[in-house]
């Protein structure tokens, strides 16, 4: 199987990440709770984590990295624990699900909503954010990179355009994180929602958030700390603040050695590779008769996706032709991503996304773009 | 159990905190390891930095230089 699936779930993890799993589940007791050498163990891993993501974020303090199943619960947690009725806030057509459900659920609590329209390309102009802002601003909410197209969103100018408001900033790394740089301090960032397992190469249900200190999240979830037990409310102090419940220590420890891995092998190269790869593809499949590619690819800097459609065919169709037949694995479908959709004049067809990592390769590529000619001329 | 000897404890509000004690001291080369929080001080769960009382000196002084998180600094018997 060629697997190009990787904006859903990047397959295989690095050498190293299932090992510490293993080593986890057979070894650990639970981090924070106890101080005997397994627990420990289990909390020295924990910490050092906190430590390389506050690093690779620019997030001031390691005890402001908070743990989350996923950057849906991350996002969750930074959007309702941050805004609430009467707030207004500004977020953009080409959100996923996980930024506007959240959003779609505070505005039936009260707040406002108003989006960044995105136009028949995909593509966002940055003068609309000046336009939304009304005196009730609190806070924008928007993705790094759409998960659908792989365009990115310029996130030092709308950290700028938020340092300059006075707006909270809250960040979908969904995609980039990982790959692409993201500096909390530098863009003006006041929350980054990260998942562990797709750029960052971790495995599923790990992921988080990272906030700048001084920035008081309400807890979203309150429970078992290892700390203050007789406290009835949840203590204040990050992480604990964000983290009720025994946390996900296994899954997090191959986190740990996924992030080992991409500081060995480097950001650059791998952003470098996967993007070459995507620019290979797209440049065998712009051209062929009946194929509309979707996305600015134009830009050399983008996320490794390239989405497109055949025709007028029915994205699961082609999605289940190139499993099938040529061994092809894609995502067809609404990715999640309805104002974008929408605004590609895609809701029916879906779009058949094609998306890489570092383990993909020039011969799998233009497999993958020989079997779109084909199917493209039957 | 056994015998109780003065011991200088430093308490935490989280186990991030606690954590980044103990990476800070072995850094430092400074004595101590983590126990559970005695009850002389709390009564909840957690853990706490228990060195001898020698080292409370720079103990201290590697907090305020590193910006530790601390919750509290004592003297007690264990």
């Amino acid at each position: 199987m060629i697997y190009l699936d990787n904006a859903a779930t990047t397959r295989p993890k690095p050498t190293g990440v299932a090992e510490a799993v293993a080593a986890a589940m057979n070894g650990w007791g639970n981090c924070g709770r106890g101080t005997h050498p397994e627990a420990l163990k289990a909390a020295r891993v924990i910490y050092g984590l906190r430590e390389k993501l506050a690093a690779l974020f620019g997030c001031q303090r390691p005890d402001h990295v908070c743990f989350t199943p996923n950057s849906t619960m991350a996002l969750n947690i930074a959007i309702n624990g941050l805004l609430g009725p009467g707030d207004h806030v500004i977020s953009t057509d080409l959100e996923h699900n996980s930024v506007l459900r959240p959003l779609y659920h505070l505005e039936r609590q009260g707040a406002e909503l108003d989006f960044v329209p995105a136009d028949r390309q995909g593509q966002i102009n940055y003068g609309d954010f000046e336009k939304l802002l009304r005196p009730d601003t609190k806070a924008v909410v928007c993705t790094h990179g759409s998960n659908l197209t792989g365009d990115l969103v310029d996130i030092e100018r709308v950290g700028a355009f938020c340092h300059a408001h006075g707006l909270l900033f809250i960040l979908d790394a969904s995609q980039t994180a990982g790959v692409f740089p993201i500096d909390m301090e530098k863009q003006h960032i006041d929350v980054v929602c990260f998942t562990g397992h797709k750029s960052l190469m971790g495995p599923q249900g790990t992921g988080g958030l990272c906030v700048r200190p001084g920035v008081e999240i309400r807890p979203f979830v309150v429970g078992g700390t290892g700390v203050q037990s007789f406290l009835a409310i949840q203590p204040e102090e990050y992480p604990a603040r964000l983290e009720a419940g025994t946390l996900n220590s296994h899954g997090l420890a191959g986190l740990s050695a996924a992030l080992d891995f991409l500081a060995e092998t480097g950001t650059d190269r791998i952003r470098s590779h996967e993007c070459a790869l995507a620019r290979r593809f797209y440049e065998q499949v712009r051209d062929i008769p009946g194929v509309t590619v979707y996305g600015d690819h134009m830009k050399a800097e983008r996320a490794p996706i390239v989405a497109l459609n055949i025709a007028d065919a029915d994205s699961g169709e082609v999605a289940d032709e190139l499993a099938e037949r040529f061994q092809v694995a894609v995502r067809p479908g609404a990715h999640c991503a309805p104002r974008l959709h929408r605004a590609l004049g895609t809701e029916d067809q879906g779009a058949v996304r094609f998306s890489w990592s570092w383990w993909n390769t020039e011969e799998e590529t233009d497999a993958a773009a020989e079997a779109v000619r084909t199917l493209a001329e039957e | 159990m056994r015998q109780k000897e003065e011991q200088c404890v430093v308490t935490f509000r989280t186990t991030a905190g606690a954590m980044a004690m103990e990476k800070a001291c072995k850094a430092a080369g400074l004595p101590g390891r983590l126990i559970p929080v005695p009850r002389t001080i709390t009564a909840g769960c957690g853990m706490c930095w228990a060195a001898p009382p020698s080292a409370r000196d720079a103990l201290e002084e590697l907090v305020m230089e590193r910006r530790l998180q601390v919750d509290g600094i004592y003297a007690i018997l264990l």
